[in-house]
């Protein structure tokens, strides 16, 4: 056997070698970084809802359940915890639904396409603080263009939407849709191009002639697993509720607007408990882990068309 | 679908959606003691108020220093994001290496995690170390995105091989390869990246609010914030001056690059 065959075959283990330190020269960086900033942070938040640290108070006591035993008989989180569940309960819904209405409405003709997408697409790109003080000025109770139109169609005393424990998670319920529609009408986009427009030609040839019916029949079940996937992804993100009450109403008036993430931040950075806050945020993320677990489960089992 | 009810139906339920805005640029140009008589008019009576709103925002909020923050911290975080993602993504994509199924089970459980959950950790160590109050603090935290590490991998994947051993025969080392070849040829999802990571940290509330005290380091988000509850007090026209001034620039982007930002947040929505 000549040199010439044996050199490749030497050569091979060493270019694997040289190939697999380039790809961990390549990685290092992020894998510090993961491991400084987000896993060992993360592992020390699960170790620290176990303890009773508070911050200037030197060593933290294991107190096993403790924080989830006050947790459970501390009514300001159960308020809470409520609050964030009624929150997403109507987030969700109505700004998935609102999303798939816009954009269906949008897909059916050509005239103004870009023009409306744009419009219903501006709030995920305007400073959400900025925007929850433009909510304060229009829900106003004496000032407000909104209860000012109502006075003017004839509702004596309109609602002080903001500073009334009845109507509060209301209102930021309603700024919350109106948040998070135009986000999922640009995932329901994505997920509508991906149908192919024969598919709903073929149903008219079928005979399916009403718009309904061939949503119904077509594009809903095709659109399956682009909505599971939106539903999960909007819960998630209406647990994160936090702008615009921090901005607004600080959970008041008296804890009607208090929220998962709210209170796990006045536990934490206001009063320093860090280990109440952290068991906050274990609940947190474990709800968080729960929706993703189903999201995944579903769309394994169930979601196959294709 | 006839446009005949199409149009009127969007255009309606464009205006309830324009609503607050319409009424924040209303309210800027209006005088005070016109908002107090809280009436339906979108006009301003007067046509020199809004010399004085606007006039008072500048006089005294340092708007161009909450713009500068802002466009320093988001600048600062993608430019890590970027420098730490891309490799890690080339890598994972394209290289045989032990360990490889690991570092990917480690992105694909970093994405699980919202980054609310390693802050209050985040935070003692910041503080712990005097790094509260600066940029640092505010862009450190959020230079590892393990979503990019995956946006870029999935991307990545799909780049033909010849092109890179293309590289490697002309002697290009494998970093090279990366910025030089892999980079120029992920732009949409580079753009996409860059679209999701700014909007989102120019937007983000919660960490700067965590980290910051004062307004020398505080972001256009902060600098509302700190406007409203410090200053403003009760002239609702000031303050929608300020908020219109604080929500223009990212609107003009995406005025101007539309149709990049809708792809963009489409193609990265999987991160919410």
């Amino acid at each position: 056997m000549s040199d010439a065959a044996l050199a490749p075959a030497a050569a091979a283990p060493r270019r694997r070698l040289g190939e697999a330190l380039g790809a961990w020269l390549l990685t290092l960086p992020a894998a510090l970084a993961f491991l400084l900033l987000l896993l060992l942070p993360t592992l020390a938040a699960v170790a620290m809802a176990f303890t009773d640290f508070e911050l200037g108070i030197w060593p933290p006591l294991w107190i096993g359940l403790g924080n989830f035993e006050e947790m459970w008989e501390d009514r300001g989180f159960r308020q809470s915890f409520r609050n964030t569940l009624v929150y997403v309960g109507l987030v969700a819904p109505a700004s998935v639904l609102l999303g798939l209405g816009l954009a269906l409405l949008i897909e059916a003709g050509a005239r103004g396409r870009a023009f409306f997408r744009a419009v219903f697409f501006l709030p995920v790109v305007s400073l959400t603080v900025a925007m929850a003080v433009a909510w304060q000025y229009l829900l106003h109770p004496t000032i407000g263009p909104l209860n000012a139109m109502l006075r003017a169609l004839g509702v004596a005393a309109p609602p002080a939407w903001l500073s009334s424990s009845d109507w509060v998670l209301l209102s930021f319920s309603a700024i919350g849709i109106w948040e998070q529609a135009g986000f999922n009408m640009v995932l329901f986009m994505a997920g509508l191009t991906a149908i192919p427009r024969e598919l709903r030609e073929a149903a008219s040839v079928d005979g399916v002639h009403s718009a309904w019916e061939r949503f119904r029949l077509v594009t809903w079940p095709l659109l399956g697993p682009t909505t599971l996937f939106v539903v999960t992804i909007t819960m998630i993100r209406s647990i994160r509720v936090f702008d615009t009450v921090a901005v607004l109403t600080r959970g008041g008036p008296n804890k009607a607007s208090e929220v998962l993430l709210y209170t796990m931040y006045t536990e934490g950075f206001t009063f320093l408990r860090l280990g109440y806050s952290a068991a906050i945020t274990l609940v947190f993320l474990v709800i968080v882990l729960a929706l993703m677990l189903l999201q995944t489960r579903v769309l394994d089992r169930r979601v196959h068309y294709g | 679908m006839a446009d005949r009810w199409r149009l009127p139906l969007l255009t309606l339920l464009g205006l309830v959606m324009l609503a607050p805005y319409i009424w924040m640029l209303s309210a800027s140009l209006k005088a005070t003691d016109e908002l107090f008589r809280a009436s339906l008019q979108l006009l301003p009576e007067t046509g020199t108020a809004w010399i004085e709103n606007y006039g008072r925002v500048l006089r005294e909020v340092p708007v161009a220093q909450y713009l500068l923050n802002g466009v320093v911290m988001c600048g600062g975080i993608l430019f890590f994001q970027l420098l730490f993602a891309v490799p890690a993504g080339y890598a994972l994509a394209k290289l045989r290496f032990a360990g490889r199924e690991w570092v990917f089970g480690a992105v694909m459980l970093g994405l699980l995690v919202p980054p609310h959950v390693p802050a209050l950790p985040l935070y003692v160590a910041f503080s712990q170390l005097g790094w509260l109050n600066s940029y640092a603090a505010l862009i450190i935290p959020s230079t590892i995105s393990v979503f990019g590490i995956f946006l870029f991998r999935q991307f990545f994947r799909s780049l033909p091989d010849e092109l890179i051993h293309a590289a490697r025969l002309d002697g290009m080392s494998e970093a090279a390869i990366v910025w030089q070849v892999a980079l120029p040829n992920a732009w949409p999802a580079a753009t996409a990246f860059a679209i999701f990571s700014v909007v989102a940290h120019w937007n983000d509330l919660f960490w700067p609010l965590i980290v910051l005290t004062g307004t020398e380091y505080a972001t256009p988000a902060l600098g509302v914030l700190h406007f409203r509850t410090e200053e403003a007090g009760d002239d609702f026209a000031a303050l929608m001056a300020a908020c219109t001034i604080m929500t223009a620039p990212l609107i003009l982007a995406f005025l101007f690059a539309q149709r990049r930002f809708v792809e963009g947040i489409a193609t990265t929505g999987l991160k919410g």
